[in-house]
Formats: structure tokens, sequence, C-alpha cells
């Protein structure tokens, strides 16, 4: 085999979704040489599954919105659990990067004044998503890409070429995988390891600034709306090299997977279906989402189909109805439903808007769902219900991070952006508010990146050899055992575990389980052995992911079982309640040296939210959420926008 | 409704290889590439597939399916009888890494070469104003998710690899188009670039590209053909070359 | 547009999945494209042995003129069926009598984005169906001469409108029966028809298309040619059906005609 392939940058960005591209954008702006590291081809990465939109309070479609509201809602949505600092840029900063993709060549759909039109979904109080039909993930994935294009040709042109595009300064490293991070003696980032996926050739990174951005872990369940790639690495690589995992418990179950035929289930069902009109019934054709409406929410939804049904045309007087509830709710719900035996006949709950709006209503709003259903189920959703259950969909967990510059924590050099960082969205994520996250974050992480290296100056970290050395001998393992475990055997006894006993509805005696038996799993991965040689090679690519799903799916694991209490994405039988003095406290996941292989979590109470950001709350909705004490500080005259 | 299906798959790499037989299982409503992936777990470990979310919308798993190019994960089982023997060889007009998976380089070249979308000056973020109607014809290519199979059923390389060089594709035809059509775009003349840089004029309008389009883009009639009537203009028709004159444009 | 030669290319290049067969296809995919060759074919040799057949194209009694014959300008043709004057003095057997339509309508419709596509598959094999290898060595497609010229569509285009409108003209003649003020037959009928169809081939063009709005990039600044482009766009979508529809429907106005002509059958009429 050829000998390690050597390329150095300023900034590397693993992942080449819409926040691995946004950090690299803002990154070559800034004038630094930049790595992008892309385990699919350019432009497949997940976020072209991404359906609804982005969530920026432009008000172009109902004036009352701003960022405020925005905030507020993303808050609720998460539970109070979310980083506020993270909530408040994010609901301040959206608008922009979103109107940033337009002069990039975006196209969203228009408005009649011919504004960016935005549109209905859970948890959001007005129209707040800008989208394109139900496609938008692809037109945002598409746009960074032709972005990255488009600063590579203006490199080819400042270097003398008349056409193409330069790879000098801004090259994609596409179907690549990192596997290591490698580190200098002081801990400092110093580059990555990994391997081409074509012909199996090794390479290093030197680069003093590293930006994951790797998406999710969803493949670590068995019914998932996530492809391949969301294996957990960046969440892994970051725990190895000694950064920690914030809110790993949190693992969003989008309420509205597909359910039949089995070999689809879990392909999403995007929310903008109940935004547009579509409502959920069981098989007693009842409405059920009036009955499942929380406490907290019970003010700002409606109490009877006829005001839930006036909403659509008239919000300012009406409230949304419960179908639009944030999406912790409504999949608990239907679980609830398919439980007591009112499910459809494969086991999901009816999701209907075929009874509900026209069929060229359905055909423009929501052509690719039209298509999906039609390809793989047979199913007309103009004519007929859908049949809908939940579906892992996304971890609100991530690296945890400075909100400002997305610096990971506790290791230099170090960034994340999007689903691969956590607090952003507390306990539970709104649906629009991922592919804001994405641009927001990305942006800041690529400004946080090349601050840093600039003031580095010089001084940039060395790549320690032994630890070269170290990371081949790890990648190259499962090619040299000529028996072993088989990768998509132990891969499938993963993902049962993770849904049967981490999965939507938790308790103490069953994590444990998945604890025991995670630990059974991480002892065979050791003998995980892949036929063949390396030129790409599924088989050993998987028997790598598999070590970056245990140790996150461990992470899961651990902290739920810690948590004593129910909270957006994690609910517990056993602790069914939402408990204030657990709202204070984040999960903190770390991988200790000396610690046997085994992930440690530890409580860190969460920073005081900002007294202006406080403000905008009423007390008396601040209630639900805090202890005793700390409402004891809070006046009686205390906030709300009214 | 389990049945154990007869399977045809190409293995090798560019120095050859050849169809191999396979006897596996399928079950109600699995697609072909539900198929595959249970050929790789249980008895071809290092079968190599592209593929990422099995959804039909990352435009990843494109491959020829009884000899006409499909993706794997919208090809449902149902499609085929019990008995009939199932073909999967990887796409025909991009050279072959291995198994089903090709080097689709090509077309990333390709994209290279198309003049990026020019912001109009003067007009700030947040101020573009654009009507529905306006942006509609560029929105529908835009919904390309980048299979590449009109480029693979495309004859002018399919069946001539010395046209890869001077002919773009379907795929980057619609691309042009839907700058050439977008209401803001301040960039180069994109009729010109897709008439002497893409050789639109070597596309013989035989459709294929929209037969096999996953995205039911309707390529040649709403991409193409405009394409080459904006070239007509600017080229052959004497009466708008002479009107461009008098107005101006180049 | 193709020379022959015999080194491997296409899906054999070097580096391409070393598959022998020139395609894996196991549906009749040779079907479409010899269906359009046998009928594409069939209405050539039809038309051409109509348009030198120069009898029996016009009824005189009912006012029907054969489309293969319209405008009829020579001196030869049959008392009445001239209807745009007699511009010519006799024509010899090699030359129709409606010399000054036929080779626009000839050069329109080879040069219609959907005949092309029809008769590149059917007759020239390029390709002759989708994933097919197509047996030609070298490949330039519509970038020289002699195909270049198929840029001229919309010149072709514009004169076959007008001549459509010479069509509609003929129709109304034929509601005027001899020694009649009104009146209409079957031929009538089936003339409108076709008329009905030449309209809605010749105005679904795609040059008539890019012509109205489509070389526009701005439709809400035109609302006007957005509306007649949206009408366009309909037809458009069915240019295929139109075109052979409206094949269909000429060769039986046509024979229609000649049967009334040739006193064969006796037309259905009314007049008043």
């Amino acid at each position: 085999m050829p000998e390690i392939e050597t390329h150095s940058y300023d900034v590397l960005v693993i992942g080449a979704g819409g926040a691995g591209l946004r950090a690299a954008i803002a990154a070559r702006q800034e004038g630094l040489s930049v790595g992008i590291v892309c385990k699919s081809l350019f432009g497949k990465a997940h976020t072209v599954m991404a359906e609804g939109g982005a969530a920026a309070s432009m008000g172009n479609v109902n004036p009352h919105d701003n960022w405020m509201v925005h905030f507020r809602d993303t808050m609720r949505g998460g539970k109070f659990l979310n980083s506020w600092r993270m909530a408040e840029l994010h609901a301040k900063e959206a608008p922009d990067r979103v109107w940033e993709l337009e002069t990039y060549g975006a196209l969203f759909d228009r408005t009649p004044e011919g504004k960016i039109s935005q549109r209905n979904f859970g948890g959001h109080e007005y129209p707040r998503l800008a989208h394109v039909g139900d496609r938008t993930g692809l037109e945002l994935i598409r746009t960074m890409q032709q972005k990255i294009v488009s600063l590579q040709q203006d490199d080819a042109r400042a270097a003398g070429q008349q056409t193409g595009a330069s790879h000098d300064k801004l090259r994609v490293f596409a179907e690549t995988t990192i596997t290591e991070l490698l580190r200098d003696e002081s801990g400092a980032v110093a580059g990555a390891f990994g391997y081409r996926r074509e012909d199996g050739g090794l390479l290093v990174f030197r680069a003093p600034a590293v930006i994951i951005a790797t998406g999710g872990i969803g493949k670590s369940f068995k019914v998932t709306s996530n492809s391949w790639e969301y294996t957990g690495d960046g969440h892994a690589l970051a725990l190895r090299a000694g950064s920690s995992l914030i809110n790993m418990e949190f693992v969003q179950f989008h309420p509205t997977g597909m359910v039949w035929p089995p070999s689809v289930k879990g392909i999403l069902v995007t929310e903008s279906v109940r935004g547009d009109g579509g409502v959920l019934r069981n098989s007693e054709g009842k409405r059920f989402m009036f009955d499942y409406v929380p406490d907290v929410f019970r003010d700002q939804y409606a109490k009877t189909e006829d005001e839930g049904d006036r909403w659509y045309t008239d919000p300012d007087n009406n409230k949304r109805p419960p179908e639009l509830l944030p999406r912790d709710e409504v999949a608990r719900a239907i679980n609830s439903e398919v439980k007591a035996g009112r499910g459809s006949p494969h086991g999901g709950v009816f999701l209907d808007i075929a009874s509900r709006r026209s069929k060229e209503f359905i055909l423009r709003r929501l052509p690719s769902m039209h298509h999906q259903f039609m390809e793989l189920a047979d199913v007309d959703i103009t004519r007929e219900p859908m049949e809908v259950g939940p579906t892992c969909h996304y971890v609100m967990g991530g690296i945890e991070v400075d909100p400002d510059t997305g610096a990971a924590a506790r290791v230099p050099g170090l960034f994340a952006a999007g689903e691969s960082s956590g607090g952003m969205h507390g306990s539970n994520r709104l649906g629009g508010n991922s592919l804001s996250d994405l641009l927001v974050f990305g942006r800041r992480a690529g400004l946080g990146a090349a601050e840093y290296v600039k003031g580095l100056g010089g001084n940039r970290p060395a790549v320690p050899e032994a630890q070269v050395a170290a990371a081949e001998q790890v990648a190259l393992a499962p090619l040299q055992r000529t028996e072993g475990e088989n990768p998509y055997a132990l891969h499938a006894e993963l993902q049962q575990t993770m849904n049967d006993l981490v999965g939507i509805i938790r308790n103490a005696d069953e994590m444990q389980q998945a604890l025991d038996r995670l630990d059974t799993l991480k002892g065979r991965a050791q003998h995980l052995a892949a036929a063949g040689d390396r030129r790409f090679n599924p088989g050993w690519h998987l028997a790598l992911d598999l070590r970056n799903m245990l140790a996150v799916s461990e992470c899961v694991a651990r902290a739920a079982l810690l948590r004593q209490e129910s909270r957006g994405g994690h609910t517990r039988d056993d602790f069914p309640a939402m408990r204030a003095e657990w709202r204070a406290k984040n999960l903190v996941c770390t991988y200790p040296e000396g610690g046997g292989g085994h992930v440690e979590i530890v409580e860190q109470p969460m920073v005081p939210m900002r007294e202006d950001l406080l403000a905008l709350f009423e007390k008396k909705e601040l209630a639900k959420y805090l202890t005793d004490a700390e409402l004891a500080t809070i006046p009686e005259t205390h906030g709300g926008d009214k | 409704m389990t049945y154990d299906a007869h399977f045809r798959v190409w293995r090798g790499d560019a120095d050859g290889g050849d169809l191999q037989d396979f006897t596996v299982e399928v079950n109600e409503g699995e697609v072909v590439l539900d198929i595959i992936h249970r050929l790789q777990a249980t008895q071809a470990n290092d079968l190599a597939v592209r593929w990422n979310c099995k959804a039909g919308k990352c435009g990843s798993c494109s491959a020829e399916i009884n000899g006409r190019p499909r993706l794997m994960c919208m090809t449902r089982m149902s499609n085929f009888t019990e008995d009939e023997t199932v073909t999967v060889t990887p796409m025909r007009t991009f050279p072959v890494m291995k198994d089903l998976v090709t080097d689709v380089s090509f077309n990333y070249v390709k994209a290279e070469q198309i003049p990026a979308f020019a912001p109009p000056e003067g007009v700030a973020p947040g101020e573009y104003r654009m009507a529905q109607v306006d942006v509609q014809r560029s929105q529908e290519f835009r919904k390309c998710i980048e299979c590449f199979m009109c480029q693979n059923v495309c004859h002018v390389i399919r069946d001539h690899e010395e046209n890869k060089e001077a002919f773009a594709g379907p795929r980057f035809f619609i691309r042009a188009a839907e700058l050439d059509m977008h209401p803001l775009d301040a960039g180069t003349d994109r009729a010109e670039f897709a008439r002497d840089a893409q050789g639109v004029g070597m596309c013989n309008i035989t459709k294929c590209c929209t037969e096999v389009c996953p995205e039911h883009i309707k390529i040649t009639d709403n991409a193409i053909i405009p394409m080459k009537e904006r070239v007509v203009d600017r080229r052959y028709d004497p009466l708008t070359i002479l009107a461009r004159k008098v107005r101006g444009k180049k | 547009m193709t020379t022959t030669r015999s080194m491997p290319v296409g899906t054999g290049s070097p580096g391409r999945a070393s598959i022998a067969a020139r395609t894996l296809r196991k549906d009749n995919w040779w079907r479409a494209p010899l269906v359009t060759f046998i009928l594409l074919a069939a209405w050539v040799i039809y038309a051409t042995v109509r348009v030198f057949f120069q009898s029996a194209y016009f009824a005189p009694s009912e006012h029907y003129l054969s489309p293969f014959y319209s405008p009829c300008v020579t001196s030869s043709c049959q008392n009445g069926s001239a209807e745009l004057g007699t511009w010519f003095g006799h024509f010899p057997i090699i030359i129709p009598y409606a010399i000054i339509t036929l080779p626009f309508l000839l050069g329109f419709r080879l040069s219609c984005y959907y005949y092309r596509k029809a008769y590149y598959r059917a007759f020239w094999l390029s390709p002759p169906a989708c994933a097919v290898a197509e047996p030609h060595g070298s490949y330039s497609g519509e970038t020289r001469f002699p195909l270049i010229v198929q840029n001229a569509h919309r010149y072709f285009w514009m004169v076959a409108a007008l001549i459509s409108i010479l069509n509609t003209w003929d129709l109304i003649q034929a509601f005027r029966p001899e020694g009649h003020a009104f009146g209409f037959g079957l031929g009538t009928f089936v003339m409108l028809v076709n008329v009905a169809m030449l309209w809605l081939y010749t105005l679904g063009c795609h040059s008539c298309r890019h012509i109205t709005a489509g070389r526009l990039n701005h439709f809400s600044k035109h609302p006007v040619r957005y509306r007649a482009w949206t009408w366009v766009s309909w037809m458009n979508a069915r240019h295929m059906q139109f075109a052979w529809a409206s094949l269909a429907t000429l060769a039986l106005t046509d024979g229609y005609i000649a049967l009334v002509a040739a006193k064969i059958i006796v037309d259905p009429h009314v007049s008043f």
C-alpha cells in the first residue's frame, strides 16, 4: 500500500452538510485555507433530507414576528434546557443567514410581494419557515455547494486561470472518513487522520483548527429517518480527543415516520403535512391530539376542532390546533394511542390531509411526500390517509461548545457546529430550527476557528507521529482479522438494543439492560473482521463506524439512566413528570483517561439566564419551568411581552 | 410473501469483472437496495454500493437495473415477477471504481466550469424581490438531486467517450438554464456559454434524460430546448441578432 | 452526423465496467422505434403518392379541398379549387400543385423538436432507445451542416402558422357548398377536426413557446405574454400527441376528400 498522504490546511472541516459548508465558507472568506472532509459524495449530506424549512423571524407573512418571539418558542420547545445564549444568537441571526443564501443563488418560495414565503410549523407561533416546497434541505445544500464552487472559481481567477476552479485553498475530500483527531503534547488540535473510501488510502491532515460538523447518531437506532452516515463520528471523535458531550439523553423521535412497508419504516413524513392542514386520527377516526395538550402549552393551543381549523385562515383570533405541538408531545401521543390499541393496521396512526385539502394544494405544497408515498407504499396521499409513527430523527445532545465561537470544551483548536454540537435545542428541537442552526452556528464556528488560527500566529501544533501510527493500526485492524464478528450483524444487534431499550419511552430496568448489552457488544466489537481488501469496502467502513456508534450509544444510555424526569426527547415511565430541579442541570459525558473504555457522566449546573431574556417571559409561564428558589428571586410584576 | 429471488450483480473493477449470480431472500414491500444490502450483510460483505438516504432524496444509489438506469432505493421488487432474474450493474457511462460504484468526478468537473450565480449590484441581502412565477422555472431545475442518471443515459457521452471533453450533459444544461432564467442573476450570458463551452448543440433532444429523471424534471422541454432557442436568438436568427444589436445587448 | 468505426467505444471504453452486451434491457425496447418507423414511413409513402396523384383532391359541389393541395395555384388546378388564384402555368407531373406550401410544411415537421427525437431514434438509431448503444462510431449532434439547419425551426413555424390560417380558410369554404349560402357535411366535420389538430400542433411548437414568453426572464412584468405562454405550454406538453394526431387527421382528411371527389362515396350533407 502507498504511504500515508499528507495535506495541510489552516482549518479542517469534518462534514459537508449545511453546518460544515457554512463554516468552510466563513473560514475561507476570512482568507484561510480550508479542507472539507466529506463522508459521501459532495452534495449528498443528510441536510438534503430536511424538508420543511429554515426558521427565521423575517416577519414576511406575519409582521408580528421578531427574534424575541422566536427565542421564546425555541426555549419553550426545548423545555428551558436550551443554552439560552445559543437560542438568542440563533433567533437574532437566522434572518440574515437566510437572506444571505439568496445572494448565493438560493430560490425560496415567494410571497405575493415577492419576499421569501414562510410556513407554519409545530411550536412556532407565527409562519416562520423559509421553504422551497418540501425540499428545503436540498436547496440549502445545493446553494452552499455551489457557493463553495464559486469561491474556488474566485481563487482560480485570482491565480490567473480563465475558467474552472482552484482547489489550492478550498478543497473537498469526497468519500473520505476521519477516524481520529490528532493532538500535540499540550492537548491542542494538530490535525486528523482518516481514509479514502475509493482505494482505502490513508490520509493525515495537518490543521491547527478542526471544525466538527458531522451531524447526528440516528444509525444506532433501528427505526430512523437518518442515512447511513449518521453514526455519531464527530461526537465520538470529540470524546476520544478529550472534549465533552452534553444533553445526550435527549434524542428526538419525529412523530411522523412511515410505518409500512417494513423496508421503508422510519422514512420521514414532513411536519409540513400538519403545518399545511393535515390532522392525526386514531383507528376510531378521532383527532386524538386534543386529549394530549400538556399543561405548559394549555393556553397556546385550540380546545376544539373548529377553533383549530379556523386558525389556518385567521391565526390572529384563533389558537393553533394541537397537531402542531412540539415534536416530543406529538410522538408520545402517537405512541400512547398505539399502545392503547387504537392504532392503524401497521402499528401507526393515520395522518390525513386528503380529506382536508384539495388535490392541487397537496401536489403544490407537498410534491415529494406525494411522490414518496406513491412510489414506496402505493398510497395516494391526495385520496387516502397516510400511516405514520415515531422515528428516530435528531439528537439534541452533542459536543459542548462556546455559544459565540463554537469552540469545543476542553480541547483548544476543536470547534463544532450543527447537530453534532449540543445545547442550542435543549431537550427538544423545534422543526425548522435545525436548518437555521446550521447556518448561524456553522458561520460562527468558521469565524471562531479563523480567529483562533490567526491568534496562533506561526505557532502551530505539530502532529505526533506516534498518534498517526496508532490511528493507522486501529483503522486497519478489522481488515487484518480473517475471522471474527460480522459488522453487519453487530450493527443490527446494536440498533435493536437501542430501539427497544433506550427508545421513545424509557425506564431504569431497560436502560440497565441496554448498558449490559452495550458492554457485551463493545467486547465483541474488539473482534470485528472485514472480508475483502481496502478498496471501497463497506464492511470495513461499518466496522470502523461501529466504534463510534457504541461510544455514543453508551453516552445516551448512561445519561438517560441518570436523568430522573421526563422532559422533551427524554421520556421515562418510571419518572413521568418534568422536575424543575433537573432543568438547571446538564449531564456531561466524557471519556476519562484510564476509565477502562467506559464513558463517565457528571452533572453540571447551567448558567442562569440573562435578565433581559428572562424578562421576555411572564412569571406565570416561568413558574412551569423554574424551581421555587429561582422563582423567589423574580418580582411578581415581571416580564412578558404584552 | 417472502421468496428467494435470483439476482445477477456485476462485481469487479476497472481491470475487469463480470455478472455474478446470487440467490437471496425478498420480503414484502422491499426495494432493490434492500436486497443489495441483504447480499452485503450475508453473502458479500465487501460488495461496494453507494447509498445514503434510502428515500430517493440524495441521488446516491444510481445503478442500472435490468439495463435501465434507476435509483435502487426507489425500485420496488414488486416490479418484478418472483421467477424473474434481476440484473444490477453500475452505471455504464462513468469509469467503474468497484462493483456498483462508479467514479462520477466527470460531473463535478463540469459543475466547476459553470460561472456561478452573480448577485445583482446594489441589492442588499433581504431586499431581493422576486415573483413566484419568475422563480418557478428555475425552481424546477433546482429539484435536481444529482443522481447523474441523465448524464449516464445520454448517448452523446455514453456511446462516445471522446465527447466528454466538449459536452457538459443534461444535468448541467439545466444548471445553465436555471441561472439564465434566474430573475436576478447578473452573471455572464448562459446561452452563449451553453453553446460554446457546454456543447448544447450536440444534444439531439432524444429525451432519455427526461425519461430517467427520478425528480420528473422536464429536462428536454423546459431546459434544453429553451436554451437551444436562446442560442438561436444570439447566433442563428438574423432578426433577433439585429434586434439585440440595436438594443445594445451583446 | 456520424461515420462508422470499429474501435472499442462507448460503454466498452477503457475504465468502464466490462459488460459485453449493447444493452441489458429485457423489455421490448425496440418496439417504440419500430412502430415509429413503420407509421412515419407509411405516412410519408401515402403523402408522396397523394401529392403526385394530382386528381381526386377537390370535391367541387361540397367545396372540400384536400390539405395536400392547398393552396392550389397552378393552371392545372381543377375548376374552383384555386381559391387564391392561379399564379403559375401548367405544372409538370413532378411538381406538386401546392408547391408554395408543401416545402415549408415538410421543413416545419422535419425541424420540429418532437419529430427530431422520433426520427433520430427510429431512423438513425441515435440512440434506438434509452441505454441501448447506438451503432455509430462518432457523433457531433446538431453542431454541423446539415443538422445545424434545425436552428431555423422558428421560421418554418411562422410559415406553418400562416398555412394553418389557409387551412382554416379552406374549412370556412367547406361551410359554403356550391349554390348554397351555408351547409356542411361529414367532410366538413373531418376538416374541422383536422384544422383543430393542426392548430394544436402548430401553436404548441417549442419555438412558439419561446417567442410568446419563453425568452423572457420576468414573466411578472409581461402578464399578457405570460398568459399566452401558459396556454402554449399546455399544448407543448402534448406536442407529441398533437404531432401524431395531426398526421392522422391530415391523411384521413385527404383520404376522405379523395373518396368523395372520386365519387366512390357520397358525403352525407345538409345545405341551407
